[in-house]
């Protein structure tokens, strides 16, 4: 039924969409490129440690937010799959205290 | 109770609403990678804590050598490429493998937006990148774990008490009780956080190849609709995202 008409106008269908696919595409790559030569540059610290952190989180945001569509979902959506997500971040803070505790007594 | 809602209405649960605006398919599949990233959080959180437990290496990373009183270094672990044996290439293979997850992610989002067309063959032609991307970076891991396993030319020479008394003795590669890297943790880590995602890795080529193989005997086209390869591939790069997690604090930090 849909796709009767969508002949007349394939060659433009979805060209918007496809840019933004690529666009995607490349800063991941650009992401993934600086990562590798922050590796290589600075000194292992908190400060090398956060901007990897930081640059995971903006690849998680465009891997999430564009590839699985979930900017384009409604709110309710969006909410319900990153809210449970705030547990992990519990745990991680809950579990590397833990860490640095065994640490000290080891 | 169904009937008397709307009927015709083809995007409907059976309850006559659309709840969240999404078809029940895809809104389970959110539902299940939202308890998956909990299953890969505790074990990335749990590598965090037993790392944190254990002392990092103080020295110099130049003069780093490996041993179990310490947390290694993943880049001088990690930096051996296929064919070229002996040169210190450090995370230059596993860069690769990041790479081709990435791209097989654009691919399949491009199926997906093929799907959205009724573009047939745009879409068997984008399944078969995919598909050929999962299994390349299937490849590249089980290099990675035959050489992980098997170990370095050297070894490490370690001192271990075995009886009550200290014994000296040369470990090559891993396994989950001693390995030549690090503390038995850092290896059965590895086992365990790469295993898993390769796991799913592995499944998701196979939902992927049902799909394709469905797509090419026109199964979606006769139902008017790829919605099932927009649910696959939202599983898709939930691996793609977990591979970028792991990429980080397995193999970067």
């Amino acid at each position: 039924m849909a796709h009767v008409h969508e002949h007349d106008h394939d060659e433009n269908a979805g060209a918007e969409q496809r840019k933004v696919i690529w666009r995607t595409f490349w800063i991941l790559l650009v992401l993934t490129a600086l990562e590798f030569l922050i590796a290589f540059t600075l000194h292992a610290g908190t400060l090398k440690t956060a901007i990897f952190v930081g640059m995971t989180i903006v690849k998680a945001f465009y891997i999430v937010g564009e590839f699985m569509h979930l900017k384009h979902e409604v709110k309710s959506l969006i909410w319900a799959a990153l809210l449970p997500c705030i547990f992990v971040v519990w745990l991680l803070i809950a579990l590397i205290t833990e860490g640095g505790s065994i640490f000290d007594l080891r | 109770m169904a009937a008397t809602a709307q009927p015709n209405v083809k995007n409907v649960w059976l309850g006559g609403v659309e709840p969240m605006k999404a078809s029940y398919g895809k809104l389970m599949m959110w539902f299940f990678l939202v308890s998956d990233t909990f299953t890969f959080s505790a074990l990335l959180v749990s590598y965090g804590l037993v790392r944190f437990s254990f002392p990092a290496y103080a020295g110099k990373v130049a003069d780093f050598v490996s041993s179990p009183a310490y947390w290694p270094i993943p880049e001088k672990v990690f930096d051996a490429m296929p064919f070229m044996h002996g040169i210190h290439a450090p995370l230059v293979f596993v860069g690769i493998m990041t790479f081709i997850l990435i791209f097989s992610s654009v691919t399949m989002v491009l199926a997906v937006e093929a799907g959205h067309r009724m573009d047939r063959a745009a879409v068997e032609k984008y399944m078969l990148w995919t598909i050929l991307g999962g299994a390349t970076f299937l490849g590249c891991q089980a290099w990675e774990w035959t050489h992980f396993i098997h170990g370095t030319d050297s070894g490490t020479v370690v001192k271990e008490i075995v009886d009550g008394t200290w014994i000296t003795k040369t470990v090559f590669g891993a396994n989950l009780t001693e390995n030549q890297y690090g503390p038995a943790a850092f290896a059965d880590f590895f086992f365990f956080i790469t295993g898993f995602h390769g796991t799913h890795v592995f499944s998701g080529v196979v939902l992927n190849y049902l799909v394709f193989y469905r797509t090419s005997t026109g199964m979606y086209e006769r139902r008017g609709s790829y919605e099932m390869v927009e649910k696959v591939g939202l599983y898709w790069h939930f691996v793609d995202l977990v591979w970028v997690f792991v990429f980080t604090f397995f193999y970067l930090v």
